[in-house]
């Protein structure tokens, strides 16, 4: 059945209310069961080896003595893995398994299965592995340097004419644009020119990556995880592997935090070889020091910004090169920062080159609205630079030029109804704007943009016996979907919003769902479970035709009971879905809903975040004073937690902004891969985060949903920047501004 | 129908921002494309989503292409 997924502002009696969160009590007492919680009989443990360099030839690697030691049941190199030369998957196959040579700190050379984890330890110790040392680069501008060490022998700058005939850690160049900048910045009467960069950072999730990994001799195979995306990890690990995907039964855990790290596969397939191997069950959890040095950590970047403006506010042109670092792998990072980074604004003549750079350190995944923040902190600045210089206050510049419905966006199509101008006025008109400062604070507020996306999702409901619906659905919940599907099918069914329950399948119950990331969960999964919901309705109003026996066309359903239509009809009570389920038995068996779409359309999301801090001039050190974030929802279908999204978005943005940083020595290794050393936000560090809903209607979701998971994150940096620079009276071009880079840059200004 | 490219797909089609193509649907535009330029093919395969009048689909091949209809080819996007 084809269902019209157009927004129809229809009215809602639960839809936008707070209720308890199907999860919670589990979660709070333990009950949950995360990707280290399951257990089988006769598991083995899993245990890594990962290289000690940065990158290095692989000259010989022994492991017979490690398969001899009593209690190791087997041990994984390259060499037992096929050989994906040439193949899509070899990129991520070697990720997983160094090949011929290791190209980061940390990257994994063998692993080893074994009865219990100190045997496995023990085993680590006799493979022995020779190593002939490599030169290599871990910052992005050095690697982008004639003569820089080369990571990759394979890789050739794609997006240039002509095509480049000898090897380079450039890996892309991206540009968006249109008009003629050249013309813009000579109309401008103000140009600011200014360099930025951001550090590494991680997405800090407290879970790690862990599994419980299964194959049998019949090539049937099981894995329990923890992932964004369990169907994902199946198609991945079944082509690696070469198993069957019918045969391999992956089920997401609960998770504790994902961000965009668990869209990936890191130990997964390596677990499911080993299982293979041994013929026995293998458990693998990464330690905290292998989640940061062999997970995938967001790029760190450099960027050159330029901003034309005439004296009455108007931006005349504005240009940026980005160079983003991919990794040891080719990624589309660089392109992702070029595309987003002036989307916020109607510009006539704008242009934004990419550049995907590869360096020796992990592999870079995507990390919540992937990309986009450290773009928006380069542009944000350099706004903020351009409102001094022509002395505007920076909100009303941005009004000013802000993108709106029409606007060509910067990187290539028109947008439809957009909220970016909503969330900058809010933010003039918030309070926020008006509170005083005292000595040593000052205040920043910065816009964001992200595209958010829909995709392949399955989704079913099955009414019992008893009237109380089951909601199974592939879409993994990272940020409480359980609930906001919940209240979307009782709102369609008409029943109360504890009649539902919601489960998460395994992948051979359902069919493929895309992975939970793009912002994608609340309006694909919403919209899917909004026409299963319709289809079981349908089904209940041929069971209600067949108890009065009338024709179907003489039943409508309305606020949860199937009625009887017209005058003759009238000595027909109506029938509750309750009553309907009752009968089910009789009136043709189980009643289902049943829906699968490729939920395409998302609408673009927009913020705007407003942020006061107070700067030590002895120390350094920052403290957020206050923090107010304002999004457009499209539509909230649980505001509680679509405030918990824009806060979630905001305090990660607050550790990357002012903490959080990978630091690698002259060794190229990394020098702070713990919580000790790389410092996330604990509460202490944080105010109470203010929000602001706002909700522009997406004109392609039947509830004018849009994606709000990701957008919070695109502003903090940017707008904790301009707070920063106003409170300590010099501009912070580099990320994280931690104290000695804050003190630094007094310093030289002062001198 | 003109077809605006972005980003590295331009230099698989001689720099060109906008090529012209006719096609009906947008699995017809990608294979017609890919028939007139065989270097986009090394993009195809890391992911392509098509803009059609502001909207972007990435898993949509039979979406129709309205005639006269604003048609962007862009890289698929991945997301966190």
């Amino acid at each position: 059945m084809t269902h019209d997924q157009s927004f129809t502002n229809q009215k809602f009696k639960l839809v936008g209310s707070r209720v308890n969160r199907p999860d919670g009590v589990d979660k709070v007492t333990g009950r949950a069961k995360y990707g280290a919680d399951a257990s089988a009989p006769g598991q083995l443990v899993a245990l890594f080896l990962r290289s000690p360099h940065a990158h290095a030839k692989i000259k010989k690697l022994d492991t017979s003595k490690a398969e001899k030691l009593a209690g190791v049941k087997a041990v994984i190199t390259s060499a037992d893995l096929p050989d994906h030369t040439a193949g899509a998957q070899l990129d991520v196959l070697e990720n997983c398994m160094a090949r011929d040579r290791v190209l980061y700190d940390g990257h994994a050379v063998a692993a080893v299965a074994a009865i219990d984890k100190e045997t496995a330890k023990k085993a680590l110790k006799l493979i022995k592995v020779s190593y002939g040392k490599l030169p290599h680069v871990t910052d992005v501008d050095e690697a982008m340097r004639p003569g820089a060490p080369l990571v990759r022998e394979d890789i050739f700058t794609r997006g240039v004419d002509p095509k480049p005939t000898e090897p380079s850690n450039v890996c892309k160049v991206s540009t968006f644009g249109h008009g003629d900048i050249e013309a813009g910045f000579d109309e401008a009467d103000v140009i600011i020119e200014k360099s930025f960069k951001t550090e590494q950072t991680h997405q800090g999730y407290i879970e790690p990556h862990a599994c419980l990994a299964s194959v049998g001799p019949d090539g049937n195979g099981e894995l329990w995880v923890t992932t964004q995306g369990h169907y994902t990890y199946r198609t991945v690990c079944a082509a690696l592997l070469g198993m069957d995907m019918a045969k391999l039964k992956v089920t997401s855990s609960e998770i504790g935090g994902g961000f965009g790290g668990k869209t990936h596969v890191w130990i997964e397939p390596i677990a499911l070889a080993l299982s293979r191997k041994a013929n026995r069950p293998v458990k693998a959890v990464m330690t905290r020091d292998e989640v940061f040095k062999a997970s995938g950590p967001t790029c760190s970047t450099s960027m050159d910004i330029k901003i034309g403006a005439k004296k009455d506010g108007t931006i005349t042109a504005g240009s940026a090169h980005i160079r983003y670092q991919d990794g040891a792998f080719r990624g589309q990072w660089g392109q992702l920062g070029a595309m987003t980074a002036f989307a916020c604004y109607d510009l006539k003549n704008v242009q934004s080159v990419g550049y995907d750079v590869l360096v020796n350190r992990p592999k870079v995944a995507a990390y919540r609205a992937p990309s986009a923040p450290m773009a928006a902190f380069g542009v944000e600045s350099t706004m903020d630079l351009v409102a001094e210089a022509i002395e505007m206050d920076p909100v009303t510049l941005r009004i000013k030029n802000a993108a709106k419905e029409g606007t060509r966006a910067s990187y290539g199509p028109t947008y439809g109804p957009i909220g970016i101008g909503p969330t900058l006025e809010a933010a003039k008109n918030h309070p926020h704007m008006r509170a005083k400062l005292k000595k040593n604070q000052g205040r920043g507020m910065a816009c964001g943009f992200w595209f958010n996306f829909g995709g392949q999702t399955c989704t079913d409901i099955n009414i019992s016996a008893d009237g109380t619906v089951n909601l199974t659905l592939g879409t993994v919940d990272v940020g409480g979907s359980r609930a906001s599907m919940s209240l979307i099918c009782a709102e369609e069914l008409g029943i109360p919003y504890d009649q539902v329950k919601a489960n998460i399948a395994d992948t051979s119950s359902l069919g493929h769902n895309d992975t939970t990331e793009g912002s994608r969960g609340t309006f694909s999964s919403g919209m899917a479970t909004i026409f299963a919901a319709r289809e079981a309705i349908e089904e209940m109003k041929e069971r209600a035709a067949q108890t009065w026996d009338i024709p179907v066309e003489e039943v409508e359903w309305v606020e949860g009971e199937a009625r009887a239509i017209g005058q003759k009809n009238d000595n027909l009570p109506p029938l509750t879905l309750k009553d309907i389920a009752a009968r089910a038995a009789a009136t043709g068996g189980p009643i289902a809903g049943h829906n699968e779409v490729v939920a395409d359309g998302a609408g673009v999301s927009f913020a705007s975040h407003i942020c006061d801090v107070e700067v030590d001039p002895e120390t350094g050190g920052t403290r957020i004073i206050r923090y107010t974030v304002i999004q457009d929802a499209g539509k909230a279908i649980n505001p509680d937690y679509v405030e918990g999204q824009f806060q979630g978005g905001a305090a990660q943005g607050i550790g990357w902004a002012l903490n959080e940083e990978y630091i690698y020595g002259d060794d190229g290794r990394l020098q702070n891969a713990g919580f000790l050393d790389y410092r996330i936000p604990v509460c202490s560090d944080l105010p109470f985060i203010d929000t602001e809903i706002l909700e522009i209607p997406n004109p392609n979701h039947p509830y004018g949903i849009r994606g709000v998971g990701e957008t919070s994150i695109v502003p903090p940096l940017a707008a904790i920047g301009n707070a920063v620079s106003n409170a300590a009276g010099v501009r912070m071009t580099h990320v994280p501004m931690s104290p000695p880079r804050i003190l630094k840059a007094i310093e030289e200004a002062e001198a | 129908m003109q077809v605006n490219l972005t980003g590295s797909l331009r230099s698989s089609a001689n720099g060109e921002a906008v090529v012209e193509i006719s096609a009906s649907t947008i699995r017809e535009l990608l294979s017609k494309l890919l028939e007139t330029y065989p270097g986009m093919e090394e993009h195809m395969e890391l992911g392509i989503a098509v803009s059609i009048d502001g909207e972007i689909y990435r898993d949509s091949p039979s979406k129709k292409l309205p005639a006269g209809s604003e048609i962007f080819l862009l890289p698929r996007l991945q997301g966190g």
